[in-house]
């Protein structure tokens, strides 16, 4: 807050709507919002494709937020009424299908985008110092992502519902020592039931999409803070125009940049749409066929598998054999994979940000850490016994399976790329083209 | 407002306000975390349910699992084939706790059979290794299982495998047997599942 009385601005446009901006701008910062995070926010100019994702995941979050408000208008967190509601909803309410089709599409559709988003970080080191904190908060936002969607899974009360949260929450109940106290804690009960669905309703509606804006909140005002990076990794910020003062590779994110967002908001919604009107079960990865029946807490079904966002680490911890008469290993390492995330700035000692610009030994590691993460994804997804068997001398019962094996050497490869990073990022021979001093495109 | 003087600011006085205040703060604001967290703890009317379960178990034929539910947890009583019994004695080498040592499972039932009497098998149906309830895979050598399947349960959600006394075999992600509430018998056809119960 300034000292002095605020002199009102020039009308930005003619006639009485400008003078209604100057009215709100003597009485609130208006215009300086506008310029600090709109017209005068100067990016990179040389975005490419993979620069959408960011905005695009705004956009699903509110379509989220949007159709979650409308179908708790219907749905009953009751383990009694739950799946009878959401049935409700599908069949008698006006529209309740076409609202909760685009829920159930925009969950998946979330972790698409965010996983193309994060992509884009590691391709062309968008977590590099000074950008630290702006990878952080995203983490978080992964994060809470996740525990959103999972907390959103228990909703409809479909096998799938049930027996997902019942693995999910014995995760807890393998932390040592007070790892049974832990799981009764966030059941409520001794078994999942009716506590269990109703907490799950609130975290799901109220707390967790709270911490969720609180956490974009914080990730975009780090963004503006630092300043976009871009495809080559350059710091626009360091050649500004001696004229106006601005950097001379940055244009205003508005208009350009708004411009080129919404352009892709129509194709995005384009595929949306086809999916929400023609594909809405995703041949059972989206809504999974088991989650057609009630929860039923003495039957599980004879093959679960989470929705395909988290089976990458599903696979993992599947891989994972018990140890010393305890299975938190398997638990250990799936949260490892997803808290290692954070050190990233840290681990990362390469000269240049950009993958462009990185030698063969980064390329190549980050190429086997994309396919094991996608192998392991499919492996998720699918029994075991997909693949066989491989042979073996020691006496295991039903053998070893090749899948298993398989998703450990995956597991594997996953943590050395960053585990090894602080060497072969140093290690690295040179690029043969060097980093340019300004942005090319 | 008018000057602050700055030889009137008592900077310590400020300091103890800042730093006890604060700390009252702080221990309120434990004190008031405790009923929030109390709360998501099982209500009164949740641990009140639970009453002891009675089956009656002279219509289960031989080799015919049964599901109880027990506790909100699905309990099996199973009436084992000789073969059946026969075969555990087997599987000693493959599993990773034969005689039960890091099992949980009432004394009377701590033997290789892991029941009061042989045939009656009563456990509880629920993975120990993340709770997915197993099916009852009681043929031997399926296809999906292998040729050396010497019958038991296989749990679809992680492929955890268990063989006809609930003993988990070698390597599995399941660390432990699967575990067996406490049971008696009322008479002879009558199973009471009851975890309070003691044992006789």
């Amino acid at each position: 807050m300034s000292n002095t009385i605020k002199q009102p601005i020039e009308p930005p446009i003619a006639g009485p709507a400008g003078k209604l901006i100057v009215w709100v701008d003597q009485r609130f910062p208006l215009m300086s919002l506008w310029n600090e995070h709109l017209a005068q926010y100067y990016a990179p100019k040389n975005f490419n494709f993979w620069y959408y994702f960011g905005s695009l995941a705004m956009l699903v979050l509110v379509m989220q937020i949007v159709t979650g408000i409308f179908l708790t208008m219907n749905y009953k967190p009751d383990a009694k009424y739950a799946f009878a509601s959401v049935e409700y909803i599908m069949r008698d309410v006006s529209f309740g299908w076409l609202i909760r089709y685009m829920h159930s599409t925009g969950a998946s559709m979330f972790f698409l985008v965010v996983y193309l988003h994060m992509m884009r970080g590691l391709m062309y080191g968008s977590y590099r110092k000074p950008r630290e904190l702006l990878w952080i908060f995203g983490c978080m936002i992964y994060l809470a992502l996740m525990a959103e969607a999972f907390f959103g899974y228990l909703l409809p009360w479909g096998q799938m519902s049930y027996w997902g949260a019942q693995v999910i929450i014995n995760l807890f109940a393998a932390v040592p020592i007070i790892g049974e106290d832990l799981a009764i804690w966030i059941r409520g009960d001794f078994n999942i039931g009716d506590a269990t669905l109703n907490r799950f309703f609130a975290f799901h509606v109220i707390a967790l999409p709270l911490v969720l804006l609180g956490l974009v909140a914080a990730h975009i005002m780090a963004l503006h803070e630092v300043g976009s990076n871009n495809p080559d990794g350059v710091e626009i910020k360091k050649d500004l125009d001696p004229k106006t003062g601005t950097p001379r590779d940055g244009i205003p994110f508005h208009p350009y940049y708004t411009v080129k967002d919404i352009v892709g908001v129509v194709v995005f919604l384009a595929i949306f749409s086809a999916i929400v009107f023609f594909a809405p079960e995703m041949g059972g990865y989206f809504l999974e066929k088991p989650n057609f029946e009630q929860a039923d807490p003495l039957q599980t079904p004879a093959h679960i598998a989470p929705v395909w966002y988290f089976t990458p680490f599903y696979a993992m911890l599947r891989a994972v054999p018990s140890f010393l008469g305890s299975q938190f290993w398997g638990v250990a390492v799936m949260g490892a994979a997803t808290l290692i995330l954070f050190v990233l700035p840290w681990l990362d000692r390469g000269k240049v940000r950009s993958i462009r610009y990185r030698g063969p030994l980064y390329k190549r590691f980050l190429a086997s850490f994309v396919v094991s993460f996608l192998i392991l994804g499919y492996l998720g997804v699918v029994p075991t016994t997909v693949w066989g068997q491989v042979p073996h001398a020691i006496p295991v019962i039903g053998g070893i399976d090749t899948a298993t094996i398989v998703s450990r050497i995956l597991t594997a490869v996953y943590f050395a790329f960053f585990l090894l990073m602080p060497w072969y990022t140093k290690k690295d021979i040179p690029n043969e083209k060097p980093e340019p001093t300004r942005v090319t495109y | 407002m008018s000057a602050i003087v700055l030889n009137e600011v008592d900077p310590k006085k400020r300091r103890t306000l800042v730093i006890g205040g604060c700390a009252l703060g702080a221990v309120a604001g434990a004190a008031v975390a405790v009923p929030f967290i109390g709360s998501m703890f099982p209500s009164e009317r949740a641990k009140a349910a639970g009453a002891p379960v009675e089956y009656a178990i002279d219509k289960i034929e031989p080799g015919q699992l049964v599901t109880v539910e027990y506790r909100g947890a699905p309990h099996w009583i199973i009436r084992r084939t000789p073969e059946m019994i026969a075969q555990l004695a087997k599987n000693d080498a493959l599993l990773a706790d034969p005689a039960s040592d890091g099992s949980k499972q009432p004394a009377v039932a701590k033997n290789p059979n892991r029941s009061i009497k042989p045939e009656i098998f009563v456990v509880k149906g629920v993975c120990t290794h993340l709770g997915c309830s197993p099916t009852y895979r009681k043929e031997l050598a399926p296809a999906d299982l292998g040729a050396d399947w010497p019958g038991g349960f296989f749990c679809p959600c992680h492929q955890s495998k268990f063989d006809m006394a609930g003993r988990v075999f070698k390597g599995m992600p399941a660390p432990k047997n699967l575990d067996i509430t406490a049971y008696r018998f009322e008479g002879d056809n009558t199973v009471v599942i009851d975890a309070d119960a003691k044992e006789a």
